[in-house]
């Protein structure tokens, strides 16, 4: 059980600059992510695109963003659980109770949800059959190689992971690389590979087709698939593998008794408050009268907020404002000294 | 103002006047209309915008970009009308043009 002043969901811009609001003013945060690494829709839908509206950042990339975010809220030392999405919460005296994907327990007066639109889960195959099949022939990642040894494969999707996985598992493995167009978007270089490996007969690419139906009662005997024109194939296979990016669901977070407004969680503007108390909602998640669905919106909010969790986590202290430029207190937190 | 019909996938039809300059995503959100859910919020990010263009319109339309190629490659269901809600730009030359809605957006 890990007791903590704030528990945060979400590891994006926003979840990580309240970091930085709450360390200042002395508050401890742990943050909870889905995603294996911290950044959130920055790094995970467009680390390289450049952001041109950061406050007096003139250009910059999702990634770079989030690594001068991450620089920023060093001093305070903040555990990152990621990997790990909230399940449950329930109210416990003055706390909420905080039960993730992975068991752990969270005990905090405050929780902020910066969840952005929800958390990463894997798009999945369109036809129903596929989901009988899953998990038994039918995946969205590779766990383990190994289990693909020999096996027929038929891979879906035309970006970096279907090319490289494609490439991989054609060591050794009968691999199929079905795509609903001709060009690839992975890296250049990994289509070049693939389309060598196809000519030496190594890899097998059809395109333009998309899935059309899978066939077998308990295991996956073959599938068929299908062109613009209608046009059918069927392929004897084993399994499939489907890589077609993510997309963000916003999952436990609807059976919280929180309101919602079309995926969007109502917040009053002067604390970023839900209808529930001592829980935040901040950034994309959150709507209000004239919401801009902006990372500087979302970093203002994320300072509001920080100041409403002081009132829950310090019931019997007075928070006074401060400013970095000449407060001693928040020098000291931030480890610099004074000049 | 040009007007923009916009076909759930059940059928229901919704015929909308959409300004100069917004995106279909935006003349569809901006009208509450379902089957469009624009997660990302129109920087051509996530897909959920999805939609197919009527054939008679299709090639009415600017061509797409790589980067909304590459997002139909996850879309749900892409065929070949389809685009993405939020990278088309209302104008007058739209007037009277219809999208259809995908089943679902993801």
């Amino acid at each position: 059980m890990i007791k903590t002043d704030v528990l945060i969901i979400g590891a994006g811009p926003v979840g990580l600059f309240v970091v930085q609001q709450l360390g200042l003013i002395g508050l401890k945060a742990e943050v909870v992510d889905n995603l294996n690494k911290i950044g959130g829709q920055c790094i995970e839908l467009y680390p390289d695109k450049p952001i041109y509206d950061i406050p007096a950042v003139p250009e910059c990339t999702g990634e770079s963003l989030t690594k001068n975010l991450s620089e920023q809220i060093e001093p305070f030392k903040t555990n990152f659980h990621l990997n790990e999405r909230v399940q449950e919460i329930s109210k416990e005296k003055n706390n909420w109770k905080i039960v993730t994907s992975k068991d752990k327990i969270f005990i905090s007066p405050n929780i902020i949800i910066a969840g952005g639109v929800g958390s990463f889960e894997p798009r999945k195959f369109s036809i129903k059959e596929a989901e009988k099949f899953e998990n038994n022939g039918v995946y969205y990642s590779v766990k383990d190689k190994n289990y693909f040894k020999n096996k027929k494969i038929c891979i879906f999707g035309g970006g970096d992971s279907a090319l490289d996985w494609a490439i991989e598992l054609s060591k050794f493995a009968e691999v199929i690389l079905v795509h609903r167009r001709n060009e690839f978007r992975g890296a250049g270089h990994s289509a070049e590979i693939a389309r060598k490996l196809e000519k030496e007969g190594k890899l097998k690419i059809k395109t333009p087709f998309q899935i059309n139906s899978i066939e077998g009662s308990d295991k996956i005997n073959a599938i068929t698939i299908k062109n613009e024109n209608g046009k059918i194939e069927k392929i004897a296979t084993d399994c499939l593998l489907g890589f077609f990016g993510l997309i963000m669901k916003l999952g436990p977070i609807v059976e919280w008794g929180i309101n919602l407004e079309k995926k969007h969680i109502p917040v009053n503007t002067e604390n970023f408050q839900t209808n529930k108390e001592g829980i935040f909602a901040i950034g994309d998640i959150c709507t209000y009268p004239g919401k801009l669905k902006l990372i500087l919106s979302g970093f203002h909010e994320g300072a509001l907020a920080a100041r409403a969790c002081f009132k829950l986590a310090r019931p019997n202290e007075k928070y006074k404002f401060e400013f970095t430029t000449t407060s001693k207190s928040m020098h000291e937190r931030l480890g610099v000294k004074d000049k | 103002m040009p007007k923009i019909t916009y076909i759930e996938h059940n059928g229901k039809s919704h015929v909308v006047e959409v300004p100069n300059g917004l995106s279909i995503m935006e003349g569809a959100v901006q009208n509450n209309i379902a089957g469009i859910d624009a997660d990302c919020g129109g920087s051509c990010a996530c897909a959920t915008c999805h939609i197919y263009v009527d054939d008679k319109w299709f090639n009415k339309l600017p061509k797409k970009e790589d980067a909304e190629e590459d997002m139909l490659d996850m879309a749900f269901e892409p065929n070949k009308f389809s685009r993405l809600g939020c990278q088309i730009t209302v104008t007058d030359e739209l007037n009277g043009m219809v999208v259809k809605m995908p089943l679902k957006q993801a």
